[in-house]
């Protein structure tokens, strides 16, 4: 409770809005106690007075009746006429939404469709046709817009109980012998309670707004009681000789329903866990880039011949205050035709370092806060990507390096078809006609081996099987020849056979065409089909590097052992896949020294101590650990040698 | 895609006929005598009795619903006792000057709406979102028949750009022209709040769009922001509106009634609180038997656009 107020009270807009509505309940209350003119006396020669005539402050209406005090009477039934309504709409859409939802069956059935018929009529219609019935007069109207509010909240109220009816506690309560009725109130109601506050915080502005509106139409408040509406509508008729009449009412009904909307948008904020995450915020169109100067330390070397050269890369995710390190400090080449694997567990920094490259990762919360990421493709000079522009980044994109992603469902467009995806991707980066990038789309999808690939190409992305749908995904990568293809996962939401049968594909692309790939999986077993170096990461940093043969032979980093380990082996019954316990830390709070060390058998308390720096150990090796695995012999004895 | 429109439409026969049963019962529940209310007080009870057995009033409730509703199937709503003529004639008069003024409205409101709620998710928290949530907000809690008020004294008497009210100039009106200038002011009144409540859908929808994977892919493709906003994002969000739409429909035609009485538009709404006013029970019955049934036709044109346009559905 405390904490929703704090929440409450931190959005400005909702804090002002409650401050104003309580200045006017206050308002409203002591109404009776304030030194005002009685709002009924009528004074016909002091008729229309204008404001600030002597003795009446807001002037007077027809009839020679004081505005002001009119005004605060007046706010004071339509408040309570208002909250009377969205009470009662409240109380009996709540207990038909809560008796529907853990009924269920046939009670919901008739009920919803009730609630259904109610919700076919237009929404002020229901409310005239109420009032028709019941004649003209404020309860009347009170009623008539209870009912016409009633499905908002049994709608609302009916989602939110079927979402815990089959929850576990209300099993446990069903169990230990507890009647509906009493699971109904302590069980299920305290759960509903926020949303039926939402709902309620959301619809008593209008409410207000709707009788009002029914007073404004004759058909509520009665003369000579007046509420706001029917103040306006009687002023209606000297609109033009005298506009205070009718607006300075209706001027008080806009603040008193803007103060409650302001307060309940910040109600509902604060309590809807969605929002509060900040979840809803927008990825800008490229990742936020901060404070980056390229060091200088890794200019072109004469003899690199690196096509992609990734130095000291930094990306973090900031959340609120805090900060969670991804990629920590991430360096690694790629030659031409050259395949890098990249592997770790979820959450080591892989996917973010792959998408950082091209600034793809959702920037809030993402950030790249440091490193230089060098491209040379093959007729452009070395370009340093983190000091591009975003329309520079846009033309490297599908153009000189492409992506594919992890699952091709969710990547690709629901709403287009597969073809015109494709057609899409190639027009951006080649001038070619529609019917031209459409026959070299269909191309695309013959190379990939989708079999009836003029027919496919008209078909959307959920007509098609998961494995049709990735070949689409590399089709897309490879539709303006890359020099680079980064595959993301290309293979984790695929079964085994059509597994390899990517795989053999990206082998059989990479020899055809001469691309580089860098290859992200958290499965050694991949690894080793496609990849010619593979880089290990954990927690944000490459923990190995080096030929894949080589690691998988002879691992040097514990954690890499652990992790070859995970993959059961064919052949060998004996070999059980081992997990690794424990987790990784978490990226806003890492550990110094070896960020493995907490889970690792051969840590010792130096393993905890400074920064551990990746070191070299042989020529195209590279390790991050004190105590290498199977090296320390070898390494005493260079050192004896020497 | 032809099953699913064969299923929706035998789906729309049951909804139209509860609204048929709620719109009866809820007249029938009316206190009084209908035959009395026409023949007026001064009736002799042989004449009463006569009417209320043309009337079939002395038939049991079932079997008077069935020969209404025999009669709303053939045209014959009943008489307007206060008019002295034909229900329907009257409410299909009144209706197509409402229909003109919400559809107007409905143009206006899901333009604004939209475009607003666009460039507030784009520009999510840079000035043009604070701009445009102020004014949503304000949209979403001024009293439409206010705001009609003010913008009549503004405009149309301060500074004289449109006619205060009705539909056609008294003199020398009628043409398409002078419909307009009678339509700018009201339409643009009533389209304020369901402006807001779909430019706040809006905003909502696209920001939940933009997270999605395939945007990302769209980028990764190296379209431009342009493409991806509209070409991509906004296709999705827009078939998500569409019922938001048809549910904002159903707003501007409630509040209509008021707008149709500040700016006096000879529209349904006001036939309507005319005929509770003088209780012309049968022009009351008929015009929200019309009204409503034409709501739920809406709804069913908006269910299968968006059938249309979402091939995921096309089971």
């Amino acid at each position: 409770m405390m904490a929703f107020i704090r929440l409450l009270a931190r959005n400005r807009l909702a804090a002002f809005g409650a401050l104003m509505l309580l200045l006017l309940l206050l308002l409203a209350l002591v109404t009776p106690l304030l030194p005002l003119l009685d709002p009924n006396i009528t004074d016909p020669a002091n008729r229309l007075q204008p404001l600030f005539s002597e003795g009446h402050w807001l002037g007077t209406d027809q009839l020679g009746r004081d505005i002001l005090s009119r005004l605060l009477w007046g706010m004071r039934i339509s408040l309570a006429v208002g909250i009377a309504a969205s009470l009662v709409a409240a109380l009996l859409g709540s207990l038909i939404g809560i008796l529907a939802g853990y009924f269920g069956g046939r009670t919901d059935n008739t009920l919803m469709r009730g609630i259904d018929m109610l919700m076919a009529f237009p929404y002020i219609l229901l409310a005239l046709a109420i009032v028709a019935v019941l004649g003209p007069g404020l309860m009347n109207a009170l009623y008539a817009i209870a009912i016409v509010n009633i499905p908002f909240f049994a709608r609302n109220i009916r989602g939110a109980t079927v979402g815990i009816a089959h929850r576990e506690f209300i099993d446990a309560a069903r169990l230990s012998g507890k009647g509906n009725t009493r699971i109904l109130a302590t069980e299920i109601l305290p759960n509903v309670l926020p949303v039926i506050v939402i709902t309620l915080s959301t619809t008593v502005g209008w409410m207000i707004l709707e009788t009002a509106g029914l007073s404004f139409l004759g058909l509520g408040a009665q003369p000579p009681q007046a509420d706001l509406g029917s103040m306006l509508g009687e002023g209606r008729r000297m609109m033009i000789n005298a506009p205070h009449v009718a607006t300075l009412p209706g001027l008080v009904i806009f603040i008193l329903v803007m103060s409650i909307n302001l307060l309940g948008d910040g109600v509902r904020d604060a309590l809807d866990p969605r929002l509060k995450s900040g979840a809803l915020s927008r990825p800008a169109p490229m990742t936020r880039i901060r404070r980056h100067e390229s060091s200088g330390a890794a200019p072109q070397k004469s003899r690199d011949t690196a096509l992609l050269r990734v130095d000291d890369l930094r990306t973090d995710f900031e959340v609120g205050r805090q900060r969670y390190h991804a990629v920590n400090g991430v360096s690694f080449t790629i030659q031409p035709n050259e395949c890098l694997g990249l592997v770790g567990e979820s959450g080591s920094g892989k996917s973010v370092t792959a998408l950082s490259l091209l600034g793809l990762v959702a920037s809030p919360p993402g950030i790249i806060n440091g490193g230089d990421i060098h491209l040379h493709s093959r007729h452009q000079p070395s370009r340093d990507l983190l000091s591009l522009k975003p329309r520079e980044i846009r033309h490297i994109r599908g153009n000189d390096v492409a992506y594919v992603f992890q699952d091709p469902l969710s990547t690709l467009h629901p709403l287009i078809k597969v073809g015109d995806q494709l057609v899409e991707a190639i027009r951006q980066h080649q001038p070619l006609s529609h019917p031209a990038a459409r026959e070299l789309a269909v191309k695309l999808l013959g190379q990939v081996r989708i079999p009836n690939p003029e027919q496919r190409a008209s078909q959307y992305p959920h007509e098609l099987s998961g494995g049709m749908r990735q070949r689409v995904g590399i089709a897309m990568a490879l539709a303006n020849d890359p020099e680079l293809i980064i595959a993301d996962e290309p293979t984790t939401a695929l079964d085994v056979t059509v597994q390899a049968q990517i795989l053999s594909l990206i082998q059989h692309l990479r020899e055809e065409k001469g691309t580089s790939v860098l290859f992200i999986t958290h499965d050694f077993g991949v690894v080793s089909q496609v990849c010619d170096r593979v880089a290990v990461m954990y927690a944000g940093r490459i923990v190995e590097i080096g030929p894949t043969q080589e690691i998988l032979d002879n691992p040097r980093h514990p954690y890499t052992q652990r992790l070859i380990d995970c993959v059961p082996r064919l052949g060998e019954p004996d070999h059980e896949p081992a997990a690794i316990p424990g987790l990784p830390p978490p990226a806003n709070a890492l550990p110094a020294g070896c960020a493995f060390a907490e889970r690792c058998d051969l840590a010792e308390p130096r393993c905890r101590e400074g920064n551990i720096e990746l070191i070299a150990t042989d020529k195209e090796r590279q390790v991050r650990c004190i105590k290498p695995l199977g090296l320390t012999a070898k390494i005493s004895e260079g050192i004896e040698h020497d | 895609m032809y099953r699913y429109i064969l299923r929706r439409l035998l789906l729309t026969i049951p909804v139209l006929l509860g609204l048929t049963v709620i719109v009866f019962l809820i007249m029938s529940l009316i206190p009084g005598d209908p035959a009395l209310a026409i023949l007026g007080s001064y009736a002799t009870p042989e004449n009463l009795a006569r009417l209320r057995a043309e009337l079939g009033l002395d038939l049991p409730l079932p079997q008077q619903y069935l020969v209404w509703l025999g009669n709303i199937l053939q045209g014959d709503f009943g008489r307007s006792y206060t008019l002295n003529r034909p229900v329907l004639d009257e409410v299909l008069e009144r209706f197509s000057a409402t229909l003109i003024l919400a559809g107007t409205s409905l143009a206006i409101c899901v333009v604004l709406g939209v475009v607003a709620g666009i460039v507030s998710a784009v520009r999510q928290y840079g000035w043009a979102d604070r701009i445009i949530t102020l004014l949503v907000l304000i949209g979403i809690s001024v009293p439409a028949f206010w705001l009609g008020m003010l913008m009549i004294l503004l405009f149309a008497v301060e500074l004289r750009w449109f006619p205060v009210s009705g539909m056609y100039a008294i003199y020398g009106g009628g043409d398409l022209p002078d419909l307009l200038r009678h339509l700018i002011l009201p339409a643009t009144a009533l389209a304020v709040v369901a402006a807001g409540v779909i430019a706040r859908l809006t905003r909502s929808n696209m920001l939940e769009v933009l997270r999605q994977d395939y945007i990302r892919t769209a980028r990764a493709k190296g379209l431009d922001e342009r493409r991806v906003v509209f070409g991509h994002a906004f296709k999705v969000a827009l078939v998500n509106l569409i019922p938001v739409i048809g549910v904002q429909a159903g707003f501007v035609i409630g509040g209509a009634v008021y707008i149709e009485t500040v700016f006096q538009w000879p529209g349904i709404g006001r036939m309507l609180v005319n005929a509770i006013s003088t209780r012309d029970i049968l022009l009351v019955q008929g015009g929200v038997l019309v009204v409503a049934a034409s709501y739920v036709l809406f709804n069913l044109c908006a269910d299968l656009l968006q059938h249309w346009l979402d091939p995921r559905i096309k089971a």
